[in-house]
């Protein structure tokens, strides 16, 4: 990806940032389109984060180049960071000021003068429905209203570049939803949207492009089709809960075709659906239904960025190996 | 669509002096919203100088009477308890990513560091008046002349901005803020108790005398007391000075480097 040009909002080439013998970002490049949302995917470690701070003038690169709204992040830092907003992975409000107070405060540090920054809070208050507890404190909020008036906070100079990390992390379905509707006015608008997340639905959902990120490298790049297409669809999910019963059930849904079947310590067998979509299911159900298995928790559902993973390193994300999701490459 | 901070660029040093105002009043907002802060910054003052006033006090001998003694003492120590504040909202700030969010705005940098001290110290001021208002009640006087008086506030609102400078660098170095609860701040303990503000420093074993009787806090306590007596302040004045001002050398650059790189 070097064809870069002056409609890009983000151009990166090339970035570097190591912490000791961490390499964060390992050589870089992105574009994004003015007004388009692009998508960070990757799991806990991958860079995400050091990206975002890099392109937000937090940190220096070590090598290579970002440039912010036609400005260079290292060269004019100050020109960057009149053009952008950043909300983060957790809500960085001050929790003893009221809604009203926490946007009132960014206006005024955006100098915006007094009367400017009262009615861009107001617009805000009322644009992510927040007039209710405007004059409560920010530390009685939910936590996606937290995340509301994060978002609103870093949406009041209007940016024209919008960083947001991870910006529903923690959150339940819910709030998710609603994040996401919000967000997705926000795009409609024209904001370029630079959003990292854990989470492939929320990327499909969202970004017009998505680039997977894995121990500071692009490992993958298009739009979610194309990443659902590396995955082969949606994925059937079920657990076998007797451990001897387990290369049983990998025997019989193997003998269905060309399934690439994943089984977790935990006994969670995973097949793609590829093309054949709940006709998938449908097949497995037979498969261990002569094999006389008894699956738990059956059911199709869509490819996570674990199933992304998988499907594109051949193993799981990092620091989730480590953890109860860990999976082993059984076969293939 | 055009940021709404595209405007003819203005003067960097207003800007400064806006944005450092804008986060003063933040933070001392912040500041009269948390009842334990008020208590820790406030009440526990108070409880000192009633609990030495009329607990300790009597058993503790003094020329002239012990509330004279006691209240300059209790303002020089509070001075270095004050300063915890400072050290628990940066890191405070540092570890919810506050401080990321105010560095990625168009703000001045500096406001942020600059409108803690300047609200920290503000705060100070206040407990100060507080504190000679509480002592007042219990026989407290001011026996030198007013600009000693005014001298007394002075130095001990420069004492307590020293002291924060100090913990403005542990607070941003440490990032965290039960690691600063926790064992952060415990040299203001030894600092404010192994000092003349409870009790004379003749009253120490010798090998101890000689840390409280140089130390920055008699010095500037023993300046305080002076002040407020109307006695001569001998080379106090300038030993605290001094002390402040290496103190302040030494600690202001080592705290704007560790808000740099935080
Ligand atoms: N200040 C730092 N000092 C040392 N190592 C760091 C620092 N910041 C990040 N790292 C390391 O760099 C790597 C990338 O971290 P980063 O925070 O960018 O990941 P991320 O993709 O945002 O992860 P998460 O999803 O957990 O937020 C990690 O291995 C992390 O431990
Ligand atoms: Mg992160």
């Amino acid at each position: 990806m070097t064809a870069s040009n002056s409609d890009d909002a983000i151009v990166v080439e090339g970035l570097r940032k190591h912490y000791g013998d961490v390499h964060a970002l390992d050589g870089v490049d992105l574009h994004v389109p003015r007004g388009s949302v692009l998508g960070v995917l990757g799991p806990n470690g991958a860079g995400k984060t050091t990206a975002v701070k890099v392109l937000t003038t937090l940190i220096q690169p070590d090598a290579g180049r970002a440039i912010v709204n036609g400005i260079d992040v290292v060269k004019d830092p100050a020109g960057v960071r009149r053009s952008i907003g950043l909300a983060g992975q957790s809500a960085a409000i001050v929790e003893e000021l009221t809604g009203r107070e926490n946007l009132e405060f960014v206006g005024r540090l955006f100098h915006l003068g007094k009367a400017r920054s009262k009615a861009r809070a107001q617009d805000l208050l009322e644009q992510f429905g927040l007039t209710d507890a405007a004059e409560r404190r920010a530390k009685t909020y939910s936590g996606g209203m937290a995340r509301r008036l994060d978002l609103a906070a870093s949406l009041v100079a209007r940016p024209d570049v919008l960083f947001l990390d991870e910006p529903t992390t923690g959150l339940d379905p819910r709030a998710r939803n609603d994040m996401w509707g919000v967000i997705r006015e926000l795009v409609a608008g024209g904001t370029t949207l630079l959003l990292t997340t854990q989470y492939l639905e929320e990327a499909d959902e969202l970004a017009d492009n998505i680039v997977v990120f894995d121990r500071g490298k692009v490992i993958a790049e298009g739009t979610s089709d194309d990443l659902k297409d590396t995955v082969g669809g949606d994925v059937v999910e079920f657990t076998i809960d007797d451990a001897n019963d387990r290369e049983a059930a990998l025997a019989a849904v193997r003998s269905i075709d060309t399934t690439d079947p994943t089984l977790t310590d935990t006994g969670v067998i995973t097949v793609r659906a590829g093309d054949r979509g709940s006709d998938r299911l449908v097949e497995v159900v037979r498969a261990l239904d002569s094999a006389q298995l008894r699956p738990q928790g059956l059911g199709l559902r869509r490819p996570s960025l674990d199933d992304v993973f998988l499907a594109l390193t051949g193993h799981v994300a990092e620091e989730s190996a480590d953890s109860e999701t860990a999976t082993e490459r059984v076969g293939g | 669509m055009s940021a709404l901070t595209d405007m003819p660029s203005r003067n960097i040093v207003r800007d400064g002096v806006t944005d450092t105002l804008v986060m003063t009043k933040r933070n001392l907002l912040v500041w009269i919203r948390v009842p334990a802060y008020i208590m820790f910054t406030l009440v526990q003052p108070i409880m000192f100088v009633l609990l030495f006033r009329y607990v300790f006090g009597g058993a503790i001998p003094v020329s002239g009477h012990y509330v004279d003694y006691l209240v300059p003492g209790v303002i020089g120590q509070t001075m270095g308890f004050g300063s915890f504040g400072t050290a628990i909202a940066l890191a405070n700030e540092l570890q919810k990513g506050t401080i990321d969010r105010l560095k990625a705005m168009p703000m001045a940098r500096s406001a942020v560091l600059l409108g803690r001290l300047a609200a920290d110290t503000l705060r100070m001021t206040l407990v100060t008046l507080v504190l000679v208002g509480v002592g007042a009640a219990m026989g407290f006087r001011f026996h030198g002349g007013v600009l000693d008086a005014i001298l007394m506030f002075v130095y001990a609102v420069l004492l307590g901005l020293t002291i924060c400078t100090v913990s403005a660098f542990i607070g941003l170095s440490l990032k965290d803020e039960e690691a600063v609860q926790g064992f952060g701040l415990i040299w203001v303990f030894p600092l404010t108790f192994v000092s003349s503000a409870f009790v004379p420093v003749r009253s120490m074993p010798g090998w101890l005398q000689h840390f409280a009787v140089n130390q920055p806090f008699t010095q500037v306590i023993d300046c305080l007391r002076a002040f407020a007596s109307g006695d001569p302040v001998g080379n106090h004045w300038w030993v605290s000075l001094l002390w402040m001002a290496g103190i302040m050398a030494l600690f202001v650059p080592l705290a704007v480097r560790a808000y740099r790189r935080a």
